[in-house]
Order: structure tokens, then C-alpha cells, then sequence
């Protein structure tokens, strides 16, 4: 049984709070001045990789966890947080702000990554809370040809290797079995990420991080995809009262509902 | 009044600094977390008592995990509202 050596990709996002505004220019919502904070789905993956190493669920034990996240300078604050909660060493992808990278560049530089850090389990959160795009767990399995367990609700280690997942389905629980390496996507109920406390983030700032840039990875930030327009969704229209049941009927005609 | 015992003193402390951290993300705003917790932590201030100053401790403890747990479930009934559609 190998030991586990866990990337967690994690992504500084607007906190889920924040109620986002739309910019004027339309092309996306306002990042300035925005309290911002960890992706609630990439604390799940930070707190599911360091419970495996407490709990000592899987037999070979954990060697490595590793947070690795692409964004501005103050992505770092969240890599400290993620170091904060257990994770061992951090590697900053420094990209530019309002440069996002897209979820296809972003599998390509974790591939690379996945590989200099010779990861044998990626623990992805299922989607960031601002693009909402879903796919970046999906396209890294792709491109590393590893098995992949999405939106996982239980994460469990078995002997030879395996690891059996169980997911949340309609109507029922689904539960896959793969072999490492694989990745691992979270959902919501996997577990209830720990607080990072003031002593910890303290401690945390003695953890190594690693500072690269994005040719590092052989990447580039091309964009495949054009933001047609940003809009705030429609304004609810109220309802409105009726005095008696003939009233009711005629509004009903009068909509074409009868 | 210099506290008897530096040690309790230095967990009083350390306590007090970890929940003005914590109340930084407070729903109800740190403006109104802040005094509170002044508040709080000056009402004991005259404690002399070990065991007195022992419980206060583990009273603030008690209110940390309280608030934690709190701004867990706040995050999490968030999420579910927004992606289960319950």
C-alpha cells in the first residue's frame, strides 16, 4: 500500500456572503473592495485530506498534503488558511488580477503540478461558488487518464490500494470503487470543515510556500470562452389579491389560465 | 491588580485575542461584537480565585466552539439553500 501523497487545489472566491454586484460594463460582477475568502467547496477537500492523515483511514498513511492555487497575491491568505487547518506546504501560481484562468487551463496546470508533486489522490471541491463551471475535477481526470469520484460524501480506503467513494444521488446513495490514483470531487455533506484559529494561521506562516508563475507549468492564459454579458437576474413581480372567488375566475380568464 | 497566577493570566489573554478574532466575520457586525466581549471578559476582571478564573476560561472556550459551530451551520444552510434546492 502506497502512501498518500493529496494535492488540494483550492480557490480564493468572493465570500459566500456577499451578495455580488454586477460591474457596469456588464462583463462580470464587482471583485474590488469584496470581502473574499476560500472556496467552501475547497475547504471540504482541505479538511476530507487532513481527516485521512488524523483519522488514519487509509493504511498506508498520509507522506504529503500539498494546497496549490492559481490568482492574485492575496490567494496566498487563503493558502495560509488552508495551511492553518493541516495542510503541509502551499504552492502560489501567481496570475494577474482579472486574468482568471478557465477550467480547462486550470486541469492542464494541475496536471502538470499532480505530477511534479508525484499525487497519487487529487481532492478537488465539485465547483468554485463564482463560475459555478463544475468541470475542472472532471477535465484534470481526463487529462491524467486517472478515475475520477465526484461530489463525494464519503470517503473510505480499502486494501490494495482501492478507495471506495459514496456519493449522493437522486433517490439514494451510489457508492464507486477505484484503484489510486484517482480524483476525488466534494460535496456539501462530506464533512464540517474545522475553523482556522489564530494560533494556527500564526503557526502557519512557518510552512513553506512555493512562489511559481504559470510559464513554470508550460501554461498560458488563453481564453476559449467570451463573456457575452452579465446581467442581475429579473426583479420578482409581486402578487396581487382578489376579492372573491368571481373575481379570481375572471382574472384566471383574463390571464388565458382557463 | 496584578493577577497571582501569570500562567491563568496568559490563557485569559490568549482566549480574549482568539474570540476578537473570531468576531471579526460576526452576522451582526464587529461593532457589535466588540463591546460585548469587552463587557464580558471586564465583568470577571475582579476575579481572584483560581477555580473561579479556571471556569471563566472554560466558559470563553465553551463560547468559542459556540461560535464556530455557528458560523459552520450559517455557511452550510447557506449552501444547501443555494445548491440542494431545499
Amino acid at each position: 500500500m502506497s502512501a498518500l501523497r493529496i494535492l488540494v487545489p483550492v480557490k480564493r472566491v468572493i465570500d459566500y456572503a456577499v451578495k455580488p454586484r454586477v460591474n457596469k460594463a456588464q462583463t462580470g460582477v464587482e471583485t474590488a473592495g469584496v470581502k473574499h475568502s476560500m472556496n467552501p467547496f475547497d475547504e471540504l477537500s482541505v479538511e476530507e485530506s487532513v481527516r485521512i492523515r488524523e483519522k488514519k483511514s487509509a493504511p498506508g498513511g498520509v507522506e504529503d498534503i500539498t494546497v496549490i492555487s492559481a490568482g492574485p497575491t492575496k490567494a496566498q491568505d487563503i493558502l495560509r488558511t488552508a495551511m492553518a487547518m493541516g495542510a503541509d506546504r502551499a504552492i502560489h501560481v501567481e496570475v494577474k488580477e482579472g486574468e482568471d484562468l478557465e477550467p480547462l487551463s486550470v486541469a492542464k496546470l494541475l496536471k502538470v503540478a499532480a505530477e511534479q508533486h508525484k499525487s497519487n489522490l487529487v481532492i478537488l471541491g465539485k465547483q468554485s461558488i463564482d463560475d459555478d463551471a463544475n468541470q475542472t475535477g472532471q477535465m484534470l481526470a481526463g487529462l491524467l487518464g486517472w478515475p475520477q469520484a465526484t461530489q463525494a460524501s464519503k470517503v473510505e480506503f480499502g486494501e490494495n490500494d482501492s478507495v471506495s467513494v459514496t456519493r449522493e444521488v437522486d433517490g439514494g446513495s451510489e457508492t464507486l470503487r477505484a484503484k489510486l490514483p484517482m480524483v476525488i470531487t466534494t460535496d456539501l455533506r462530506l464533512n464540517e470543515p474545522r475553523y482556522a484559529s489564530l494560533p494556527n494561521i500564526m503557526k502557519a506562516k512557518k510552512k513553506p510556500m512555493e512562489k511559481k508563475t504559470l510559464a513554470d507549468f508550460g501554461i498560458t492564459a488563453e481564453r476559449r470562452l467570451k463573456v457575452v454579458k452579465v446581467t442581475e437576474p429579473p426583479v420578482r413581480q409581486g402578487g396581487g389579491k382578489v376579492e372573491d372567488v368571481d373575481g379570481l375566475v375572471s382574472k384566471l380568464k383574463e390571464l388565458g389560465a382557463i | 491588580m496584578p493577577s497571582p497566577n501569570p500562567e491563568l493570566r496568559r490563557q485569559v489573554i490568549a482566549i480574549y485575542k482568539e474570540l476578537l478574532y473570531l468576531g471579526r466575520e460576526y452576522p451582526l457586525g464587529f461593532t457589535y461584537f466588540r463591546p460585548r466581549l469587552h463587557r464580558a471578559f471586564m465583568a470577571n476582571a475582579q476575579l481572584q480565585d483560581e477555580e473561579q478564573i479556571r471556569k471563566g476560561i472554560s466558559r470563553a472556550e465553551f463560547v468559542r466552539k459556540e461560535i464556530e459551530a455557528l458560523y459552520y451551520l450559517k455557511r452550510y444552510r447557506t449552501l444547501r439553500k443555494r445548491y440542494d434546492g431545499v
